[in-house]
């Protein structure tokens, strides 16, 4: 097989995801571009282990793994890594923006203020009590 | 051109062109079903490549996990059903920047490995996956489930305005209950 076909598939769906976080607006469209970014990156580990054979070589051993375990097909271990990382990413980010949606009621990046502690008229006039009910401010 | 090769051109243009439609819809739940496809695309690439597992943990945790979390976030945030306005910025640095990414990656990736045959590899079978795991990489593997508790922990810190949102109340100026122990947080919680 010609290994490049997937290696381009790879590279172009990173160049959709950087154009994506760049472009949108929406912080949930944001996150699926970086899933995207972080799916051709994986593509590019999995097909790096079919062309290069990686392994590691001449490198001593570590003391907590198990003799001649360093043989190839290390891409695929770390394709998995990647996906338990963005299966961590995702729910941590949705769950900031779940959370300023509650506050603020917008999902849009471009409004998120940094200096202000959100009491700005205008935006913040809802916040959240004790109870998780919104009081007007 | 064999017939890995016309799977890997169909697969890859599948997963590109789904997902350069994720990335202009203008619909948020489309945006999110094209997800779905660019994914299941990689996946069959995955499964082309000899990445038998991983294809599998990708159908799992993405398709099946991933996607849905964002098509809930979608629906909690009261995204319209129609097209929506005003999703995006002006493309021009955008295009910029990602195109020169995406392209210039795609060059050099060409001009690395030319249009070579590789030998096909085997089916990578889980066996081989669970030896390297449990073989060479344990440390970083034990290490990940630390990050995924710790993630847990702080995605429902987060969405908890009873232990999250203290500073968001000031007519109870409590100091003590500023770091509340999780017990007493959670005898505090009104049905």
């Amino acid at each position: 097989m010609h290994v490049v076909i997937p290696y381009v598939v790879g590279a172009l769906l990173f160049g959709l995801g950087v154009y994506g976080v760049l472009r949108r607006r929406n912080a949930i469209l944001v996150l699926m571009a970086v899933e995207l970014m972080l799916n051709a990156v994986n593509l590019i580990l999995v097909t790096a282990d079919v062309s290069l054979r990686s392994a590691l070589t001449g490198v001593a051993i570590e003391a907590w793994a198990r003799p001649g375990a360093a043989a190839p097909g290390t891409g695929g271990v770390f394709a998995l890594f990647v996906i338990v990382l963005a299966a961590a990413e995702v729910g941590v980010g949705l769950a900031i923006v779940l959370q300023y949606y509650r506050m603020r009621r917008a999902v849009i990046t471009d409004e998120v203020r940094l200096d202000a502690d959100g009491e700005e008229p205008g935006i913040g006039r809802e916040r959240l009590d004790a109870d998780g009910e919104r009081v007007a401010g | 051109m064999t017939v890995a090769d016309v799977l890997l051109l169909a697969l890859g243009a599948l997963a590109v062109g789904s997902g350069a439609l994720v990335v202009t819809s203008s619909h948020l739940v489309r945006a999110g079903l094209y997800l779905v496809v660019s994914l299941g695309a990689i996946a069959g690439l995955y499964l082309v490549l000899g990445a038998e597992l991983v294809a599998w943990v990708q159908i799992l945790v993405y398709v099946g996990a991933v996607v849905v979390l964002l098509l809930f976030a979608v629906m909690l945030t009261r995204a319209p059903i129609g097209p929506s306005a005003g999703l995006d910025r002006p493309a021009f640095p955008a295009v910029l920047i990602g195109g020169g990414a995406g392209l210039g990656l795609a060059v050099l990736f060409a001009d690395a490995f030319r249009w070579v045959r590789y030998p096909e590899p085997e089916p990578g079978t889980a066996e081989r996956v669970g030896e390297q795991i449990f073989g060479a990489w344990v440390l970083p593997f034990e290490v990940l489930s630390i990050l995924l508790l710790s993630a847990l922990v702080g995605a429902i810190v987060l969405s908890r305005p009873d232990i999250g949102a203290r500073r968001s109340t000031p007519e109870q100026p409590d100091p003590d209950q500023a770091n509340p122990d999780p017990a007493t947080a959670g005898g505090e919680v009104k049905a």
